[in-house]
């Protein structure tokens, strides 16, 4: 009761006493623990020996005798680098282009004017509305044309234009001082260097936002490249991890699929854990992606 | 000469404005130019990606073949109504539906529960929202490897410590009557953590002036709730269902590593469906006409919520 109040110390006096928020609190702690049975699970189950057979497999309590031997057969039987290595790939070159892409197109909405502006504007605004992931059919016929069809250039393709980077961009550019690429102007600076040397570094709260946005989006990212993969040594981690799943899954080796999901999802977490603010706040402004 | 003079005239005067016209476009559309250079890189990816996709799918579902060796031949609506006369499409629209209502009606109200108990910022309530946003972050492939030994018969963690309580325990996955619900369950707990970030915003625009007259006026926690807390997130409200429903729709990773849409259709769900015409079956005028409705289907809906917003905004 001590632990409540001392929540509650903020909170208006005539408040104080309530007990509703209380209740609503006390059931949102229980709800929490319970949202982390999955991942405590996974812990434990990682570190069980195969010795303590499959009916305490689910047993909540750490075995007293933890050992690695589900962490080196889950590494020997997926081929966990090459996936983290193909995911990685995608990531970062998705992200790159991304980069390229909305930075020239945010600042052509934010500071230049030109005919059909509007028109140009809901062109990428019913990108949101089309939702991409639906267009998966249609797009692996584009791929396939292309001769991209089994590479990750394929799985990357889709997503190099962006209508939420842009106009996340286009946010952060019109807030910057006009004064600022005045001055730049009478320097004689072209519009690259403009962009380049004055609003790029400016901007650097945003592009974090949306690298974080763009990377765990396609970090987690399957049905696609399930679609475009075809070669195991080019899948990424979550397609990797669902083949690994079906394999051991025959076994019953849920020691090993812990282990397993384990690995794929650890640096997730730990980037988050070590950035949570940032991650949240960008999360607040992904709404439609 | 004197005769043709007059007649030549309006001629004459009808050229400068003309030509006026036409160098005021060119001058414009140069003024434009760099702006369109800077739009190209974005505007080419959008069009092979998003239009071309668009128009892809149009002409797609316009076609069939007879046999899967045989050439395209054109074939009108036929895909669309093969498609609506498909048990299997019309089964995973229902499961579909009530897939969007199971998921999305739980999850926004544990979100909204989350966001006002956790609304004070201190080290308890960080440390639980943390708690409520890990699901959020992990790959839905991840999400179902974990569930799959959770609904594991028997062993598994709901039955080891939850089902041995009931009469007869369940096979979570394998009975068509339970699957659904058990997929909607991941869904929940993985999607009410983000859903609570904006209600955790949009309680920030709660006047806290507003709320202290209230209680001073004797409100009570429900009161105050009902009449202040919530008509200031109708905003919300919309958004969020809005984002739940297109989820609804397109996160179906689940379905493809724990069920593939069984036990007897009972969890396919509309773009598992597209995904076995076009890759299963390679019928790819019944996926693209299947991608053709659900499209309509949700650009209705979006432009519904995007009208109402506008009606909201501009009545406030």
């Amino acid at each position: 009761m001590k632990l409540i109040d001392q929540l509650y110390k903020d909170a208006p006096l005539a408040t104080r006493n309530e007990i509703t928020p209380k209740l609503g609190f006390a059931l949102t702690l229980l709800l929490a623990l319970a949202w982390l049975i999955p991942f405590l699970w996974m812990g434990v189950a990682t570190l069980r020996p195969a010795s303590d057979g499959i009916n305490l497999m689910a047993e909540l309590m750490p075995s007293l005798k933890p050992t690695l031997d589900n962490i080196r057969d889950a590494w020997e039987i997926g081929d966990f680098p090459r996936y983290f290595l193909n995911t990685t790939i995608i990531c970062t070159g998705i992200l790159l282009v991304q980069f390229v892409t909305i930075t020239l197109a945010g600042f052509a909405f934010a500071r230049l004017d030109f005919a059909g502006k509007s028109l140009i504007f809901y062109l990428f605004l019913m990108q949101l509305m089309l939702v991409p992931v639906l267009l998966i059919v249609p797009n692996l016929r584009i791929i396939a044309q292309f001769g991209l069809y089994d590479t990750l250039a394929g799985v990357m393709m889709p997503f190099f234009a962006s209508a939420f980077g842009t106009f996340l961009m286009r946010q952060a550019f019109e807030a910057i001082p006009t004064e600022l690429e005045d001055a730049a102007l009478i320097d004689g600076a072209s519009l690259i260097q403009r962009i380049r040397h004055i609003y790029v570094p400016l901007s650097i709260p945003s592009f974090s936002a949306f690298a974080i946005i763009s990377v765990t989006s396609h970090w987690n990212d399957f049905l696609w490249p399930l679609m475009v993969i075809n070669s195991p040594d080019k899948r990424p981690l979550t397609v990797g991890l669902s083949v690994f799943t079906a394999t051991a899954e025959g076994t019953q080796a849920w020691g090993t699929i812990a282990a397993g999901t384990l690995m794929v999802i650890a640096p997730l977490l730990i980037t988050f854990l070590v950035f949570q603010k940032r991650f949240i706040s960008s999360f607040v402004t992904s709404g439609i992606k | 000469m004197s005769l043709a003079e007059p007649a030549a005239l309006p001629v004459a005067a009808a050229v400068p404005p003309r030509l006026h016209i036409v160098t005021r476009f060119t001058t414009r559309f140069k003024a434009s130019l760099p702006a369109y250079l800077l739009l190209l890189p974005s505007l080419v990816f959008l069009a092979l990606f998003t239009y071309g996709a668009m128009g892809r799918v149009l002409i797609d579902a316009l076609y069939q073949r007879a046999t899967p060796k045989a050439p395209l031949r054109f074939v009108g609506l036929d895909n669309i109504t093969a498609v609506l006369a498909d048990p299997a499409f019309t089964g995973a629209v229902i499961n579909n539906l009530i897939y969007a209502i199971g998921t999305a009606v739980p999850s926004i109200g544990l979100a909204l529960l989350f966001a006002l108990a956790l609304a004070r910022t201190n080290v308890v309530t960080s440390a639980l929202r943390a708690a409520l946003f890990l699901p959020v972050l992990i790959p839905m492939v991840a999400a179902s490897a974990l569930f799959l030994f959770i609904f594991l018969p028997n062993v598994g963690l709901l039955d080891y410590y939850i089902g041995r309580l009931l009469p007869v325990v369940p096979n979570w996955l394998g009975d068509p009557d339970i699957a659904l619900y058990a997929i909607m369950i991941i869904t929940i707990w993985k999607n009410a953590g983000y859903y609570m970030l904006f209600f955790l915003a949009g309680l920030q625009s709660v006047p806290e002036d507003v709320m202290e007259a209230a209680h001073l006026d004797g409100a009570g926690p429900f009161t105050r709730f009902r009449h202040i807390i919530l008509p200031e997130l109708k905003p919300t409200f919309l958004f969020v269902t809005v984002i739940a429903i297109l989820n609804a729709v397109t996160q179906v990773d689940h379905v493809f590593v724990m069920t593939k849409g069984g036990p007897s259709n009972a969890t396919n769900l509309v773009l598992f469906y597209i995904y076995q015409q076009a890759v299963e079956h390679y019928d790819i005028g019944k996926a693209s006409a299947a991608t053709l409705l659900t499209l309509a289907a949700l650009m209705a809906l979006t432009a519904l919520s995007f009208r109402t917003m506008a009606n909201r905004e501009g009545g406030a």
